[in-house]
């Protein structure tokens, strides 16, 4: 073990001499952006509700990256689990009406916290089982693996409609987490701040587990070189199961993030959000974490921008960005494993 | 493939060389193509009809997907786009130009072209580094041509789609003969309907052939290893992305042979999930990389489709009071069933109806 912890223990996920250039592009949109919006305040509403967008993106989405570079595997029923936090968010919330409409804060965010730690509970309990029943049995194997688990998402997203009914269901913020703040002209909704907050603990969580702890560098060892690191007498079997379930547990505590953002929502979450978390880690390159998180906050402030200045070509804002960056890096922007 | 009787040669030519190698197989074949065939004869009426219109055009649109899943080995969501561009074209060509074989025309050979290009940007974009990236593009791709469909409701009728007009050869009220033959009066539906039999007939023996050409066996060969086809010398990426155009093109085909059977096109008919989840259904079903896996398939799954469904109404009502079973055989959950189908077929299936004849025959 002395050996691998001499080396890496002061890198960061992307080793070599830092690449800034996609480090700034978030500000380069947003400062283009700026002369486009034209009013400056509504600027300021509009980048702070990008960065939350992004925030809970890179939240749903960092599970599903881990999980690509680490395992090689692509989920698709990645979004189920995020529709399963959602709803079971929901199923907190609703019956706790009460503590939801409380004007005492500690209760407040008593029930968002629970609801919070229930999305995460279920979706880890779903992505254990996920695992075992889709993901190992078609081990190493993409293309069979991509069918498998888009027959997850069908299956999910199906069984989520037969017990939470196939309505747009809808269910409140709590009380102190509702309305904005005046930041000059422009209101900020405190949820969003609060979203950016937890995505920024996410991403530094996530970030010093793998630069700093054991197992963080055994899982960035196998996203490099799997081969290696079992060679070395690991059992990335281990390591994978605990990734993934990990991975859903982010989905999860994403998805009731996201169905609060939301605020009302069908089971067809999970498919739209696939979507977009797919743009999001092929912008960001395979395995790489700092460029999840560029690409999820470039496609979140551009889904701000663009949906409010021409929302007519707001849907294809995101896929134009996408094919941007793999003209100008045709492996994303931080590129991490080569196979 | 040496087994085929003396004096076959036209059919060994038509096929391709590609026989179905198996004497079940061709046993369940040859009925399937006479069942259509007397179809309009034997079981007259509009549902049996029509289901057997839908599996013709299935058997087109999945043997081309087959061509991209089962022999280049690339899983691509934007076939029912494909579709879709293909429905469209006709529909919208047949509604805002004065109906009849011009506009039939103009709006085919515009989608053609269209779906050409769209699937050459996708495939030169997405394959030149990883199939993965495929999947996964053609998905955002898709969505997003789905929601702009919907969103342009002015040409393309939004959610409610567009109903248009056919030539009137092809027309309900059109009378070939003055007199019924064999009891059956042949009006524009059944020329209609023998039209597309023909039209499948032709692009299913022209999808076999390529398939068998020196073109479809690289294809195969990237599907096997692509890092070895690539050292021999094959441009991967240009094969990949020439079989993508391809397969597209034939499912616009299908799409529009869709539109001209409807007279109706809708995002629910050709561009739903719902349909890119039955075209991988009956590809995996039917065999991956076989081509006769499509007509299998097909058949199969839409006569089953029309009786399940069937026999889940039934058991959804007979089961109303029990608060999660009700729900889950709700026939709105036919869509459980087929994901559950589709994840043990991968399972314990993976060759299909037409790879386990073969390997059944090869056994024997």
């Amino acid at each position: 073990m002395s050996e691998p912890a001499v080396a890496p223990s002061a890198t960061e996920i992307p080793r070599e001499p830092v690449d800034w250039l996609p480090l700034a592009l978030p500000a380069i949109v947003a400062v283009v952006a700026l002369p486009l919006v034209g009013d400056p305040w509504t600027w300021l509403t509009l980048t702070i509700a990008g960065l939350a967008m992004g925030m809970i993106i890179f939240t749903v989405s960092s599970g599903l990256m881990l999980v690509f570079g680490l395992m090689d595997v692509l989920n698709f029923g990645h979004g189920a689990f995020i529709a399963l936090g959602a709803y079971v968010g929901l199923s907190v919330l609703v019956p706790l009406t009460p503590w939801v409409e409380a004007t005492s804060v500690l209760l407040n965010l008593a029930v968002f916290a629970l609801a919070l730690c229930a999305g995460v509970a279920v979706t880890g309990l779903v992505g254990f089982v996920f695992d075992r029943l889709l993901i190992q049995p078609v081990y190493g194997n993409h293309l069979k693996q991509i069918l498998m688990t888009t027959g997850g998402l069908i299956i999910i997203e199906q069984l989520i409609r037969a017990i939470w009914g196939a309505e747009t269901v809808s269910f409140n913020l709590p009380a102190t987490l509702r309305g904005s703040w005046l930041l000059g002209e422009s209101a900020v909704e405190r949820y969003r701040v609060v979203a950016l907050g937890i995505g920024c603990a996410v991403f530094a969580g996530l970030w010093l587990i793998l630069t700093k702890t054991r197992i963080g560098l055994m899982v960035r060892a196998g996203v490099e070189n799997r081969e290696m690191l079992e060679a070395m007498g690991y059992r990335t079997r281990h390591l994978f199961v605990g990734v993934f379930v990990v991975g859903a547990m982010l989905a999860g505590l994403g998805g009731v993030m996201w169905g609060l953002y939301l605020q009302n929502f069908t089971a067809a979450i999970g498919a739209q959000i696939n979507v977009l978390i797919f743009i999001v880690i092929i912008i960001g390159g395979l395995g790489s974490t700092t460029g999840c998180l560029i690409g999820a906050l470039l496609v979140g402030l551009t889904t701000n921008y663009v949906g409010f200045a021409a929302p007519k070509i707001a849907l294809f804002s995101n896929i134009l960005i996408m094919l941007l960056v793999l003209l100008w890096r045709p492996q994303g922007l931080y590129k991490v494993v080569d196979r | 493939m040496t087994r085929e009787p003396p004096g076959s040669s036209v059919i060994l030519r038509l096929l391709s060389g590609d026989l179905p190698r198996s004497r079940l197989l061709t046993a369940i074949l040859i009925a399937i193509v006479i069942g259509l065939v007397v179809v309009p004869f034997l079981v007259p009426g509009a549902r049996s009809l029509n289901t057997s219109a839908k599996i013709m055009i299935f058997i087109a649109l999945v043997a081309s997907y087959d061509l991209l899943l089962g022999y280049t080995g690339i899983v691509s969501f934007a076939h029912t786009m494909f579709f879709g561009i293909g429905a469209y074209g006709v529909a919208i060509a047949s509604s805002r130009m004065e109906p009849g074989w011009t506009a039939l025309a103009v709006g085919s050979v515009l989608a053609v072209l269209l779906s050409t290009v769209l699937a050459t940007i996708i495939g030169l974009f997405s394959l030149r580094v990883r199939a993965v990236f495929f999947a996964m593009i053609t998905l955002a791709v898709a969505t997003a041509f789905s929601t702009l469909m919907s969103q342009l409701s002015e040409w393309t009728g939004g959610e409610d789609g567009i109903t248009f007009k056919m030539p009137y050869v092809l027309q309900p009220a059109f009378r070939l003969f003055e007199e019924p033959v064999l009891g059956v009066v042949i009006n524009g539906r059944i020329l209609t309907y023998y039209a597309i039999m023909i039209v499948v007939a032709v692009l299913f023996l022209l999808m076999l052939r390529i398939a068998n050409s020196p073109f479809g066996r690289v294809l195969q060969a990237i599907r096997e290893n692509s890092f070895r086809a690539e050292a021999i010398g094959f441009r991967t990426v240009l094969y990949r992305t020439f079989a993508n155009v391809i397969a597209a093109v034939f499912a616009t085909l299908a799409g529009i042979l869709m539109a001209i059977w409807l007279r109706y096109n809708g995002p629910d008919t050709t561009l739903s999930l719902e349909i890119m989840v039955d075209i991988l259904l009956i590809t995996v079903l039917g065999g991956m990389g076989t081509l006769y896996g499509a007509i299998v398939g097909s058949a199969l799954f839409m006569v089953a489709q029309t009786y399940l469904q069937d026999l889940m109404s039934f058991v959804s009502k007979t089961t109303e009071y029990i608060p999660v079973i009700g729900s889950i055989a709700h026939p709105d959950r036919w869509l459980l069933w087929l994901g559950l189908l589709f994840v043990l077929s991968i399972y314990y299936f993976p060759q299909g109806v037409v790879g386990s004849l073969r390997e059944r025959f090869r056994g024997s």
